[in-house]
């Protein structure tokens, strides 16, 4: 169920260039089931800014009724987000979207989890969930320089795990598909979430096996009812079939909507 | 009694609260986050005759306390809302004001007679201001006599009062309100959003896919209230007051410049629970402010100053 709840900040920390990871307290985590799933976030009080950011959970922990999230300061809202300390409280509105979906009959099976840029957040709670279904998971992570890549470390504690830089920095040069057309040995299913250019090369490449792809979109009320974030449905003839990212999403099976 | 309830042309309503067409779907998602049954009533989403799907993305970009949209007025279509959303909605005890599109006066004419026969259905929102469409929408609202002719076509065919939407984005309000008032609407709903754009700062391009969209949210709250201030003392229909109202507060403020009830938009994004929110705060308020009944500061604000209680600084 979806609910609205003042978190309680329980750590915040610079992890990479304008990268920042927020752990945050309170009930709601006791409904976040799928990862993928995001929140919608209230940095401050007031009007100013006035909507909600929406940002993905990267990791669920139910025990201590905390989920931790990683974000990018970009505009107003994530910059404000970024000053707030310890102890401060933060307006959460979720769990919101369908996550990654993880089946039992995956189990022993090797998936390729594929990210650029902010859309590696995600995969860190789906890789853990991957893990613990018995798949031998395999990352993939884009960024734009070795200075704005974080996670390296975690991620290759529950696989391998590659990074491709634009400018080289760090791991290959290029973009995640550089890395992914040199790979050896065949993939089951390929989980991703990125930009939309790196999803298209990814829907070109993986057109045969099973796959999922997390998309981003501006949201106004990211509970469905508004409608911005809508995309179309991929082969409808009428041009009116649509889903729409924050309600529908943001993880659609690869070839469901257009990109 | 919580000095809530009030009256409107065709509706009874237990307050006079209701989410802004265009701002809840048709309900659904936020039925799973409260009682439907609350609220006031319902403006459901914009209907046309076929299904739309709307502009291309971005259709949003948010602005200095408000945001900007350009959603195009995307909808299943009449058959869909009439066999699908309109009967799962009439569990709710909760009037509906069908807000009406088109791209032509027939498109209008079309969907106002057949929606009105729906059961639950007990007003027409006529939406003669969209500004995100290309053919019809504002066209309809920025032209006096065209406005006031596609009033009556309506008012003929609908087995239900008609409510007409008021466009901001003209130059004489007072000239459109009175125009539709004389078309026979039974009451006005204000303000539609103001035409703005916002540009991206690394493209050099406009944010929104359609380049212009609609300012709505706090940002446009004091242009509302100074039409509805306007247009209210000139016209013998209610109105339903919009633009930017995010407490019970605001409410007030709308109230005391001339409306009858008030809609809530864009702060359903903000806060989905803002509705029910407000209707709780304002009996509170009123007590505050020591009236009764809600209906009593409707318009208080056109009497002169009191020059005795005006006391300079």
């Amino acid at each position: 169920m979806i609910r609205k709840e003042k978190m309680t900040v329980v750590s915040q920390k610079m992890i990479a260039e304008n990268i920042y990871e927020m752990i945050l307290h309170g009930e709601l985590v006791s409904e976040m089931d799928n990862p993928g799933q995001f929140v919608h976030v209230k940095a401050e009080e007031g009007i100013d800014p006035l909507l909600r950011r929406p940002i993905s959970i990267s990791s669920i922990d139910k025990k201590n009724n905390a989920f931790t999230m990683i974000y990018r300061t970009e505009g107003k809202g994530t910059k404000r987000l970024a000053q707030k300390n310890e102890g401060d409280s933060v307006d959460v509105l979720g769990p919101l979207g369908n996550g990654f979906p993880i089946l039992p009959h995956h189990k022993g099976k090797r998936a390729l989890l594929v990210g650029g840029g902010i859309g590696v957040p995600p995969l860190y709670e789906l890789s853990k969930r991957l893990v613990e279904n018995k798949m031998e998971v395999v990352h993939v992570l884009g960024f734009q320089t070795e200075s704005s890549s974080f996670y390296m470390e975690e991620f290759a504690s529950l696989g391998h795990a590659y990074a491709a830089t634009v400018d080289g920095s760090l791991g290959t040069k290029g973009f995640v598909t550089s890395i992914i057309d040199d790979m050896d040995g065949e993939f089951d299913v390929l989980y991703a979430c990125g930009p939309i250019p790196m999803l298209r090369a990814l829907e070109q490449r993986f057109s045969d096996i099973e796959a999922y792809l997390s998309l981003e979109q501006r949201m106004g009320c990211g509970i469905g009812a508004c409608f911005a974030c809508v995309c179309p449905v991929q082969g409808d003839e009428s041009g009116t079939e649509y889903r729409k990212v924050c309600s529908d999403g943001p993880v659609f099976p690869v070839g469901e909507v257009v990109l | 009694m919580n000095g809530l309830s009030i009256e409107l042309p065709g509706m009874q309503l237990k307050n006079p609260i209701m989410p802004a067409s265009g701002c809840f779907g048709f309900g659904r998602e936020f039925s799973q986050l409260y009682d439907l049954n609350q609220l006031g009533a319902i403006m459901i989403k914009a209907v046309t005759t076929e299904p739309r799907f709307g502009n291309p993305t971005p259709r949003v970009a948010e602005t200095d306390a408000g945001m900007l949209n350009a959603i195009g007025l995307q909808n299943p279509g009449l058959q869909k809302v009439m066999n699908e959303e309109l009967p799962w909605l009439d569990q709710f005890d909760v009037p509906i004001i069908a807000n009406v599109a088109g791209s032509m006066m027939e498109d209008y004419v079309n969907v106002a007679r057949e929606v009105s026969t729906s059961p639950n259905v007990k007003a027409l929102e006529l939406n003669i201001s969209c500004p995100n469409v290309k053919t019809g929408g504002i066209a309809f609202g920025t032209d006096p006599s065209i406005a006031k002719e596609l009033t009556k076509k309506v008012k003929e065919v609908s087995s239900v009062p008609v409510y007409v939407k008021l466009s901001p984005n003209v130059a004489n309000i007072v000239e459109m309100a009175k125009a539709v008032e004389d078309g026979g609407a039974d009451g006005l709903t204000m303000i539609n959003t103001l035409i703005g754009m916002r540009m991206d700062l690394k493209t050099a391009k406009p944010i929104l896919a359609n380049k212009t969209g609609g300012l709505s949210g706090p940002a446009i709250k004091p242009v509302a209230i100074r039409m509805i201030y306007e247009v209210s003392q000139h016209v013998n229909v209610p109105i339903i007051g919009m633009g930017g109202i995010q407490s019970a507060e605001d409410v007030i403020e709308f109230f005391y410049a001339g409306a009858s009830a008030v809609a809530v938009g864009t702060a359903n994004f903000v806060d989905p629970f803002a509705c029910p929110g407000i209707i709780e705060e304002l009996p509170g308020l009123l007590q505050d402010i020591g009236v009764d009944h809600i209906s009593e500061l409707t318009g208080r604000s056109w009497g002169k100053v009191d020059q005795k209680t005006y006391h300079r600084a």
